[in-house]
């Protein structure tokens, strides 16, 4: 690069400074505290290990319930190599994933980048830091996993439908299974919706899918990956919408089945 | 430093101030509706230093900063420095920042402003060379480190053809005006200086335009992941926000071309895949 040296003798200095007039703090301040609500929220909510599932519905922390007790679990019991210092919560088994899809996520970068490692808080505002690094070296070169982290999440997503499909499976008197509906159903059916639009717009799917060529009708299966990467295209013009709305739904979700296993709230059946 | 962009309609003796030849200024026969004075404080100065210095304009309906410089030159700073052309955001000339915030001066409107004096400095990233005009022939050069697009070989008939569709994409990119705003409020230029190893959103978006066109063969990877440094990229959105044009930078220009890049030098399964089936895929590294 030819040598530039920057004389910022016209501009404010030091973390903070700016010519700026309106609020620029008011969206890194709201972002920071939706998103330390949810971290200390879910992280809470992780180490319980009790109150994730009442009758068909399970918590979408918990899911899948790879070890457990009740009828949604994989595998009953607990592992075996479970640390005995740790109190068992089959959360910790599968929250990783979603986690770092979240934390990879180019739009969660762009939020916590600003708003918690204020670098820079916002734009044309000083920054309380002189050295950076970028994303060129660990330990922020591992963003680049995200395509690994969207591919779990994808399955997930699989996972979560088939959790939804079971919310409407009710236990009878009779001890068989019956079709109906309750408030639950409807929350565990949203999650997943939710989930998938932020998921399926996802910029390492999108890139995946179709961006990476240059000449669609000169490839293989050209046509169809364009209308993939179009389609991803629509769902990621409001990948931070939907990245909040998912954040809130899972969340919600949680609380919901907390709330309903724990006796606070009664779900209603509507059939 | 101002064009002649004189309207043709004009009779030959009439002697405008030039701060009513915008756009904006009210049609002929109209009067504009006055809106009182406006309280400025403009940097002057150089590479060596300066100061704000305090002006007044008289604001009309309708008006722009770029016609309040204007003013201010004509009736109280004839010496006051500011680059502008066009005065229709096509120039990309008129950059400042006003209020703090990057942007075309030739599209704020001073009634958008809120109450109060309006602040208008030079550009940030880049050295002041006097007043309000900033020294940007460091991008030039930067440019001229990108290779230019070379074309696969023509058919059989002596033409090339691809599909619009295709297209499309590059050209969102084809809009930017080179106004600079998007180097100016990105921090890696403004905050850390990392201008000897950081391009910047505005040729990210320029090796998109060239990468992503469906009949280009060069292959730019190594110049965005070394020279152009795009890990440097923290994808923070502000070249977006600025960008007067409404180009989606980061997520069509950069996130991309960070995911090309990922693709070569950081997927271990890409890269399997490859060596195994593509060898030729494989980008040439630049020589150290």
């Amino acid at each position: 690069m030819p040598d530039m040296t920057t004389q910022a003798v016209a501009h404010q200095h030091g973390f903070g400074a700016t010519a700026r007039r309106d609020l620029w703090w008011l969206g890194p301040l709201a972002t920071s505290i939706g998103l330390l609500s949810f971290v200390v929220y879910s992280t809470w909510a992780a180490f319980q290990g009790a109150y994730y599932e009442a009758g068909p519905y399970l918590s979408p922390f918990y899911s899948p319930l790879i070890f457990g007790t009740s009828e949604h679990a994989w595998i009953h019991g607990t592992p075996g190599w479970w640390p005995t210092w740790l109190p068992f919560s089959a959360a910790l088994l599968v929250l990783w994933a979603p986690g770092g899809f979240r934390l990879t996520c180019y739009y969660y970068r762009k939020a916590y980048y600003r708003s918690i490692w204020m670098d820079p808080v916002a734009c044309a505002v000083g920054e309380p830091r002189k050295s950076y690094w970028g994303e060129n070296t660990l330990p922020l070169i591992l963003m680049n996993a995200h395509r690994y982290f969207a591919y779990l999440a994808v399955i997930f997503i699989g996972v979560l439908t088939y959790d939804a499909i079971k919310s409407y499976l009710f236990t009878g008197a009779d001890g068989a299974k019956h079709f109906g509906m309750g408030v639950g159903s409807i929350v565990l059916t949203l999650n997943p919706l939710f989930l998938g639009l932020y998921t399926f717009g996802c910029h390492s799917l999108r890139h995946l899918v179709g961006g990476k060529k240059d000449c669609f009708s000169c490839s293989s299966f050209g046509e169809a990956r364009f209308k993939m990467w179009s389609a991803v295209s629509v769902l990621n013009r409001n990948h931070q919408l939907w990245a909040w709305v998912s954040l809130f739904g899972v969340g919600f979700s949680d609380i919901y089945v907390r709330m309903v296993a724990m006796g606070h709230w009664h779900d209603v059946r509507f059939f | 430093m101002a064009a002649d962009n004189e309207p043709t309609s004009r009779p030959n003796n009439e002697v405008q101030p030039p701060f009513v030849h915008t756009a904006s200024a009210p049609k002929p026969g109209t009067v504009a509706e006055a809106l009182g004075r406006r309280d400025f404080k403009v940097w002057r100065g150089n590479a060596l230093g300066g100061g704000y210095k305090d002006y007044t304009a008289e604001i009309s309906a309708g008006m722009v900063v770029l016609d309040a410089v204007h003013q201010i030159q004509a009736t109280q700073a004839g010496d006051l420095a500011c680059r502008w052309n066009c005065k229709a955001g096509k120039c990309g000339s008129c950059s400042a920042e006003i209020n703090g915030k990057p942007r075309l001066m030739c599209m704020t409107r001073m009634e958008t402003l809120p109450e109060g004096t309006v602040t208008i400095q030079p550009m940030k990233a880049f050295k002041p060379i006097k007043d309000l005009v900033t020294d940007v022939s460091w991008n030039y050069e930067v440019k001229k480190k990108i290779a230019p697009f070379k074309p696969k070989a023509p058919e059989a008939d002596g033409t090339w053809r691809m599909q619009q569709f295709e297209v499309e994409r590059v050209q969102e990119f084809r809009k930017c005006i080179e106004c600079f705003l998007c180097q100016d409020t990105c921090h890696v230029l403004r905050d850390h200086g990392k201008h000897e190893v950081f391009a910047g959103p505005r040729f990210f978006v320029h090796a998109a335009q060239l990468e992503m066109h469906p009949l280009d063969t060069v292959n730019r990877e190594p110049f965005l992941k070394h020279d152009g440094g795009i890990g440097f990229c923290n994808i923070t959105k502000c070249c977006t926000e600025v960008c007067p044009e409404h180009i989606k930078i980061t997520d069509n220009a950069i996130i991309p071309l960070k995911e090309r890049v990922a693709d070569t030098y950081y997927d271990p399964l890409v890269r399997l895949w490859r060596w195994a089936f593509k060898k030729g895929e494989q980008p040439v590294e630049p020589k150290a």
